[in-house]
């Protein structure tokens, strides 16, 4: 290279370090190594539904996508917030319950019991987990699995919401199609959202609670409040994830409080990459169809994606995703010799 | 005399059996600077927990402009105007300085006041952020605000310290030992720091081990001593008081010591 | 009378579960979440070895607690060592050790209701008017032998103190020459030990079944958090309460609220004073 581009290069490293993300703009080449992946990514998910064949495996691609809202939601918090929810089937617990008792009991149609599930679960979570927000680390961390537990023992000890049967004949989506298309929309709509949220200035209060939260309780702000939005947001996924699930199998019952929905998400994220936000869907895509295919073979699955995740913790604790990134990055300075 | 503006009545601290503070009262007057000293383990860092709300004291009142804020939580406290900063500095080591300041700029209070320059209205939270930070001292025009706080020395640290405190415009700064850590250049460049902010009419409560450059920038020093006050008054008072060489400096001569401090 | 006896009898055997639990989370600080796991594959190590292998019950028993001992040690010493110190990780690699170990289980084939162990001693006597049945009896008895020994040996030998040492603290401890990892290690096998002594103690009461380690799991934690986690005098008390409660609530309102009180024990606790009943951990660093 010669050094008049050398040099240009050297400005624009400076002029980076400003405005991370603004210098793409200068090459067609550089724009479009950048929105490369996320392009793959979009086009992809929104392609599955016409790539994969029958019934079964369009049915695991909408298991895929609400299992990736909600390890979106996991990471989102444990890595952003610092709050390690273990209560994933908290979510999708009450968030199926609320959607189910919606449907079945006021017959309120799918497209309106979900959004309220969202918000009302989003709500009802909030409030479980309010009083709990000032704990730390393994104290948070046991209660929010020990909620799920919990509502799993009431209900079936006060034989409430139909008990041990769960709620039976709910309304299911109008068409595979819309089913499919409306969880994948869902995931990518999460999925850019909370990234753009993180790195807006407001974002990076969640951030910074998570790395030092005296210095924000110094600053005169209200960590509280800051804490349960991020739960807010976080648990209005998982309900929305919960009442999907919901909708699909036409049945809420006590199994969607059962820890597959807490463990699962754990270890897509782990697999691919904590806080990365994408890698936890791409940990889904890998696990989940997996654990289907091993189905047949009972608990085999869950021992399986335990020892993927216990492989990945003590080996590649950074995760796919991060491993990814590098490799791709050295892609950028590509030149023929 | 004008009211006190901060106000500590009797305030006693346990912890476990240990009492950290044992009825120790003070009054801070507005544009004061008031030094405390005493050995580790004295209570000071107690003292500056207890005024912002970090720690529960066991017994006795604090007030600010007279209104009781004994046992407020840390963040009502400093929405009212009284800052702290840490003796272990507590910068957000993932972002860039300009970004640490953009937090507190978050806060109901920056946006009430606009920040330390701020007329009531806040601008672009980066621009005032950057703002701070160069009148603060760190470089116009350089690239040190846009570092990413954990490759910054320890001076810059102490300023973004302070830097977090002026973005609440406050009227109270309470310094937990701004300068411990510095080399003396360092020191030398913080002090006329400290007198502007003085200057600007806010009062300031340091906490120090440096003796030389906190009785060149206080105008009044209390020693405290396993949690007792020993005396309260001008530098030259307490310098020349017998019981402070007794507790502070040991047997040594006070002079002596102050040429090395 | 009734509520007296059974209250005792299920107090030690909830102690028994948690000791474990407080014991490793006492020394090294790692939550075991495997603990659930290593009580019930001691149990099914007993009865393979008493059954298939048709070795005398008393050596199948320590038999199947030296496997299980080495099982715990195996675990830090291959997987826990590497994320010592991280405490998410560690629950969240002890847990998905615990489902291996479990659901491992299940696949194996060790399921339904053909899992018993025999009773230590047949036959049953009336204490209070109360019928009781021998093994119970011996199992309470046992119980507090085992808490009581375990405190002498904590209090008064060498390796109990140096625990005790590094439970305090550990920096220091490593600077007065005890080997933190290798007292880490000793402690996941005494609390897989007192994991599989409360199996042999408790299992011939009822069946062997892969549940029943979740259960498990969750009441040490409950004995656990609610006596304040790190704290052993503490997990003993929390347990006679967790106790008594769960009994007063089986007999007044009804047998399936058991769990509920355990895991809503679990909740206020953390919710009111995260630090337990005994716990001694400051304030500051549990709450934010």
């Amino acid at each position: 290279m010669s050094t008049q581009k050398l040099r240009k290069e050297r400005i624009d490293r400076g002029i980076k370090v400003r405005s991370d993300g603004l210098y793409a703009l200068m090459s067609w080449r550089e724009l479009s190594y950048l929105t490369l992946p996320r392009f793959i990514l979009i086009a992809g998910l929104l392609a599955l539904p016409f790539l994969i064949p029958g019934m079964y495996w369009q049915r695991v691609i909408s298991i895929v996508c609400i299992y990736a809202i909600l390890a979106l939601s996991f990471d989102f918090l444990a890595h952003y917030v610092g709050l390690v929810s273990l209560g994933g089937a908290f979510f999708i617990g009450t968030g199926g319950y609320i959607a189910g008792i919606l449907n079945s009991y006021f017959s309120i149609p799918p497209v309106f019991t979900i959004p309220l599930a969202a918000i009302l679960g989003g709500a009802v979570c909030t409030l479980f987990i309010l009083p709990c927000l000032p704990l730390k680390g393994v104290y948070f961390a046991i209660i929010t699995l020990m909620y799920p537990l919990f509502m799993a023992r009431v209900i079936e000890a006060f034989d409430i919401f139909g008990g041990t049967d769960g709620i039976v004949g709910i309304d299911s989506f109008s068409s595979a199609f819309v089913e499919q298309y409306f969880v994948i929309g869902m995931l990518l709509i999460f999925l850019f959202g909370i990234r753009r949220l993180v790195t807006t200035d407001r974002g990076l209060i969640f951030t910074a609670i998570m790395d030092n939260d005296q210095a924000v309780k110094a600053s005169g702000i209200n960590i509280t409040q800051y804490k349960a939005l991020a739960v807010f947001i976080a648990s209005a996924m998982g309900c929305l994830g919960g009442a999907c699930l919901t909708h699909i199998y036409m049945w809420s019952g006590i199994s969607q409080f059962a820890l597959d929905f807490s463990i699962l998400p754990i270890a897509a994220t782990v697999i691919g990459g904590a806080g990365t936000l994408v890698g936890p869907i791409i940990g889904c895509l890998i696990l989940v169809p997996v654990s289907e295919f091993l189905r047949d073979f009972g608990t085999l699955r869950i021992v399986f994606y335990a020892s993927i995740l216990v492989g990945f913790i003590l080996f590649r604790s950074d995760g796919i995703m991060v491993f990814g990134q590098r490799k791709y990055e050295q892609f950028e300075r590509w030149t023929k010799i | 005399m004008t009211d006190p503006i901060l106000r500590m009545d009797n305030v006693s601290k346990m912890f476990g059996g240990v009492r950290a503070l044992k009825g120790v009262s003070l009054d801070v007057f507005p544009g004061d600077v008031l030094g405390i000293i005493g050995p580790n383990g004295s209570g000071k860092t107690t003292i500056v927990n207890s005024i912002t709300g970090f720690i529960k004291p066991t017994s006795g009142k604090i007030y600010f402009k007279n209104k009781n804020i004994t046992g407020k939580k840390p963040h009502k406290i400093a929405d009212m105007g009284v800052t702290r900063t840490f003796q272990i500095m507590r910068p957000y080591y993932s972002l860039p300085a300009y970004k640490n300041l953009v937090i507190p700029l978050f806060s109901p209070r920056a946006r009430r006041t606009g920040g330390w320059r701020g007329g009531g209205s806040l601008g672009n939270r980066q621009t005032v952020a950057i703002d701070i930070l160069e009148e603060i001292g760190f470089e116009r025009d350089s690239y040190i605000p846009f570092k990413t706080a954990s490759t910054l020395p320890t001076g810059y640290l102490k300023r973004l310290e302070l830097a977090r405190c002026l973005s609440l415009k406050p009227e109270i700064i309470i310094c937990d030992e701004v300068f411990s850590g510095l080399s003396m250049s360092e020191i030398a460049s913080m002090v006329p720091l400290i007198e502007r902010l003085q200057d600007d009419g806010i009062t300031i409560v340091m906490i120090e081990h440096r003796l030389r450059e906190l009785f060149q920038v206080a105008n009044r020093v209390m020693v405290l001593n396993f949690g007792e006050k020993l005396i309260e008054g001008t530098p030259s008072e307490v310098m020349a008081d017998e019981q402070v060489k007794e507790a502070y400096f040991g047997s040594e001569k006070v002079e002596e010591v102050m040429t090395y401090a | 009378m009734e509520i007296l006896v059974y209250g005792t009898i299920n107090s030690v055997s909830l102690a028994l579960m948690g000791l474990g639990f407080a014991m490793v989370y006492g020394i090294s600080r790692i939550p075991n979440f495997a603990h659930g796991a290593l009580y019930i594959i001691c149990g099914f190590v007993t009865w393979t070895f008493f059954h298939k292998i048709g070795l005398p019950y008393s050596i199948s028993i320590i038999l199947s607690l030296g496997v299980n001992a080495i099982l715990g040690m195996l675990m830090y010493r291959f997987i826990l060592i590497r994320v010592r110190g991280m405490n998410i990780s560690e629950i969240i690699a002890s847990y998905a050790i615990g489902l291996i170990i479990l659901e491992g289980l299940r696949f194996g084939g060790f399921r339904g209701m053909t899992y018993t162990l025999p009773v230590f001693m047949e036959g049953s006597m009336m204490i209070g008017g109360v019928p009781v049945d021998y093994h119970r009896l011996i199992m309470t008895i046992i119980g507090v032998l085992l808490i009581t020994g375990l405190w002498v040996f904590t209090h008064y030998t060498k390796i109990g103190l140096a625990l005790q040492g590094m439970a305090q603290d550990e920096q220091a401890a490593l600077m007065l020459g005890i080997d933190s990892d290798l007292m880490a290690m000793l402690a996941m096998g005494f609390g897989a030990v007192l994991a599989g002594a409360a199996a042999t103690l408790i299992l011939p009461l009822g069946n062997i079944v892969v549940e029943s380690g979740y259960h498990v799991l969750i009441m040490s934690i409950a004995v656990c958090i609610v006596g304040g986690l790190g704290s052993w005098m503490g997990a003993f008390f929390a347990a006679f309460i967790i106790g008594y409660a769960q009994i007063l609530t089986s007999v007044f309102i009804g047998s399936h609220f058991q769990m509920v009180v355990a895991i809503l024990a679990i909740i206020l606790t953390l919710i009111l004073k995260p630090s337990g009943l005994f716990g001694q951990q400051k304030e500051l660093e549990e709450r934010v």
